[in-house]
């Protein structure tokens, strides 16, 4: 009786503890993607297929290089998640390993996950193979403490790029970020310099509650409220999804009411109403009826703009690698880096800012 | 005597409501009717279809209606296969939608080959889709096997490539994003120049023709429905219930390829996190609207097909009233839990047996 009263009470902490660690889990991995890209986030299980994969993959690009040139170089470790993940996270990991080479002075090891747990892990083997700065892209805000303690003590800076994570100032050089709510003040003052007598917009948002669609949105919503010839005609989220777009657009030119600006908070929702406007033949772009708003300069929403079909498009800049070689070399002016972000209009962009802001192929 | 004549003629009436109501159909058919009386009172223009020129200067019918069967094109054709799956599984697939993804990834890998933004298709579409039509059916068979062979419960078998199929469908292209900018590509989730009517909804009506002539000269039918009632018995009567299972995953996967196709064809591009997301939870709906159990057994086509168009004439319709982003999910919800519990074999009996007794009441009073 005793013994099987024994294995029961193993078995109950045993089974608790399990509870206890998926809970954490499932806290971490808690975050919002980065909408650049047009990407939701990806279902967790897919997040940890495609961890599965890229997991372990902590590569020294360029040791050759290391040992020949011992002093010289500067020796970085740099924790980014998946670049499947997006085409920004491409864009971004294109960046890092285009900026930290060997002719720069750098001796650069990557790591990749989209698994908060794979990510420290990742961190305490650099600062055990010790490198000079670690550069983190934290796949999860919370679970950092020890790892950046760890880092200090050993005398290694840490920057933070891209994303934010929740511990204290003093634990990390700089972090490198976008300002989504800048982002959307950017392309509303932009439409409001375009003078029009009465603005009625379509509003199409991204999944609710990421922090790209709250920055987006955020920067609308207090225009609207404050000017009396801005009105909202319909205001959806269509979670990045372009055909969702479409038939939020479709259904405003089914019911025949009037528009003249569609506001799409990425660039996929902006083509797929774009594709309604098409079938309705509602002309859209530079000097038409329709005035088309996207976010996330993916290089063929910036054709798109450059052929005029659409008038304007943010940039969400995952081009933070100047940024990062700028603090190394110079050292950290202020703890928080906000990225420039720009805005294209359609009646100035040139091919050159496709070929050098386009993100994707 | 004329009070029996009344009540003669009563019975007759009665009879035929009851024989009705007690139809799979039914079910299906009020919620169209309520959504359409509702949509009428509301807004009369809801209804009107015009034909008006595209830019590009062809012919084009647009209005609510149209739309809305154009929408629910994807819906309809899962539906055929998800029905199938269910009779003879008695367990959903919950793939659909990372399946689409795979299957609109082989389709745009084979139409732009290496390249990311071809000047020109590498491919015909049709091979393209003859390429992604066997893919599908290989993924189906997979599904298929686990299902039906490995003795897996269908969800936590098809939870596998609902999990690793949007990464799959990624790797296929590189991780690119392939952009086709040929506008013969999106012939077929739009518009074929001179045609009015959308192309989808010519594609979901061959799909339904098909289906139903293999329904009417193969066993198909009788085999699934046999299969999910009983397997053991069926095997006894010399039916090969895994043979029969696999076969409904490989339909579903051809039903899966033609949606794919046509998701593709709407944008002319893919994005393999978003695309067709969610998709399989509606997809069951329409055919727990239908009125069919979800547990197996018998079924019926029609209901299922016209299930989906009722969920789209339900998204269209919350879309249109503009109802705000957060609550729509919501919205939707309560509206599908009163058809489903409606359409419950058990609240349909025990209504049934509810007004048997009230009208019987009612007449033993007229007769007295």
């Amino acid at each position: 009786m005793k013994k099987i009263a024994k294995i029961l009470l193993s078995a109950a902490v045993m089974s608790s503890m399990a509870l206890g660690m998926t809970g954490c889990n499932s806290e971490k991995k808690d975050e919002t993607t980065k909408a650049a890209g047009g990407e939701t986030t990806t279902t967790e299980a897919s997040k940890s297929e495609e961890a599965d994969k890229t997991e372990g993959d902590t590569e020294a690009s360029s040791e050759e290089g290391a040992k020949t040139n011992d002093g010289e170089l500067i020796k970085v470790g740099i924790i980014n998640n998946d670049p499947n993940e997006s085409g920004y996270r491409t864009a971004n990991d294109k960046d890092m390993r285009e900026t930290f080479t060997k002719e720069n002075g750098y001796d650069a090891s990557f790591a990749y996950s989209l698994k908060n747990d794979e990510q420290i892990a990742a961190a305490q083997q650099f600062i055990q193979d010790g490198v000079d700065y670690l550069l983190i892209s934290a796949a999860g805000t919370a679970g950092w403490d020890t790892v950046l303690q760890d880092a200090q003590d050993a005398g290694i800076k840490v920057i933070l790029f891209d994303r934010t994570i929740d511990a204290d100032e003093s634990l990390y050089e700089a972090s490198i970020v976008s300002d989504m709510a800048k982002e959307g003040e950017t392309a509303v003052d932009w439409l409001s310099s375009q003078n029009l007598s009465e603005y009625k917009i379509i509003h199409i948002q991204g999944v609710m509650g990421s922090s790209a669609q709250i920055g987006r949105s955020g920067a609308l919503d207090s225009k609207v409220a404050a000017e009396a010839n801005w009105t909202i005609v319909s205001q959806q989220t269509a979670e990045w999804n372009a055909e969702t777009a479409q038939q939020i657009v479709q259904a405003v030119i089914d019911s025949g009411e009037k528009f003249n600006v569609i506001y799409a908070e990425n660039d996929d929702m902006a083509k797929g109403a774009v594709q309604a406007l098409d079938k309705a033949n509602i002309s859209h772009g530079v000097g038409k009826d329709v005035i088309v708003i996207g976010f996330d300069c993916n290089k063929w929403a910036l054709e798109e703009l450059l052929k005029g079909n659409w008038n304007y498009d943010g940039q969400c800049n995952p081009f933070q690698a100047s940024y990062i070689d700028d603090i190394i070399k110079n050292g950290a002016k202020q703890k928080v880096v906000i990225m420039e972000e720009k805005g294209f209009d359609a009646a100035t962009i040139t091919q050159d800012d496709v070929d050098k802001y386009g993100i994707g192929n | 005597m004329s009070s029996s004549e009344n009540k003669l003629q009563n019975n007759t009436l009665l009879a035929t409501i009851k024989k009705i109501v007690s139809k799979q159909v039914f079910i299906p058919i009020a919620a169209l009717l309520i959504l359409v009386i509702f949509n009428l009172a509301a807004d009369p223009s809801f209804f009107k279809i015009s034909v008006d020129k595209s830019s590009s200067g062809d012919p084009i019918m647009s209005g609510f209606l149209v739309t809305i069967l154009d929408n629910a094109s994807e819906l309809a054709i899962l539906a055929i296969g998800m029905t199938l799956v269910t009779s003879a599984s008695g367990g959903q697939d919950i793939s659909v939608g990372s399946a689409i993804a795979i299957a609109g990834s082989v389709m745009l890998r084979v139409v732009c080959g290496t390249s990311a933004r071809p000047e020109s298709l590498h491919a015909p579409i049709i091979v393209a889709f003859l390429v992604c039509v066997l893919v599908s059916m290989a993924f189906g068979a997979f599904n298929g096997v686990l299902v039906s062979y490995c003795k897996i419960q269908p969800m936590v078998a098809t939870l596998i490539l609902f999990t690793a199929g949007r990464s799959i469908a990624s790797w296929i292209n590189n991780n690119q994003l392939p952009v086709v900018s040929d506008p013969k590509f999106g012939y077929y989730g739009n518009f074929i120049p001179g045609i009015p009517v959308p192309t989808p909804i010519f594609i979901a009506a061959i799909c339904m023709i098909v289906i139903a002539l293999i329904l009417k000269f193969t066993n198909l039918r009788l085999y699934s429905q046999a299969v999910g009632i009983n397997p053991h018995s069926s095997r006894l009567n010399g039916i090969n219930p895994q043979l029969v299972k696999l076969l409904t995953f490989v339909i579903l996967g051809a039903c899966v390829a033609v949606a794919g196709f046509i998701k593709v064809s709407r944008l002319s591009t893919i994005n393999y996190a978003v695309i067709a997301k969610d998709i399989e939870m509606d997809v069951i709906l329409a055919v727990a609207l239908g009125g069919n159990s979800l547990s197996g057994g018998k079924f019926s086509m029609t209901s299922s097909i016209l299930g989906a168009y009722v969920i789209q004439f339900l998204t269209t319709t919350l879309i249109k009233f503009k109802v705000s982003a957060n609550a729509i999910a919501a919205y939707k919800a309560v509206v599908v839990i009163i058809l489903v519990v409606m359409s419950a074999p058990i609240v349909r009996e025990k209504l049934g047996s509810l007004k048997k007794k009230v009208l019987s009441r009612k007449t033993v009073k007229e007769v007295a």
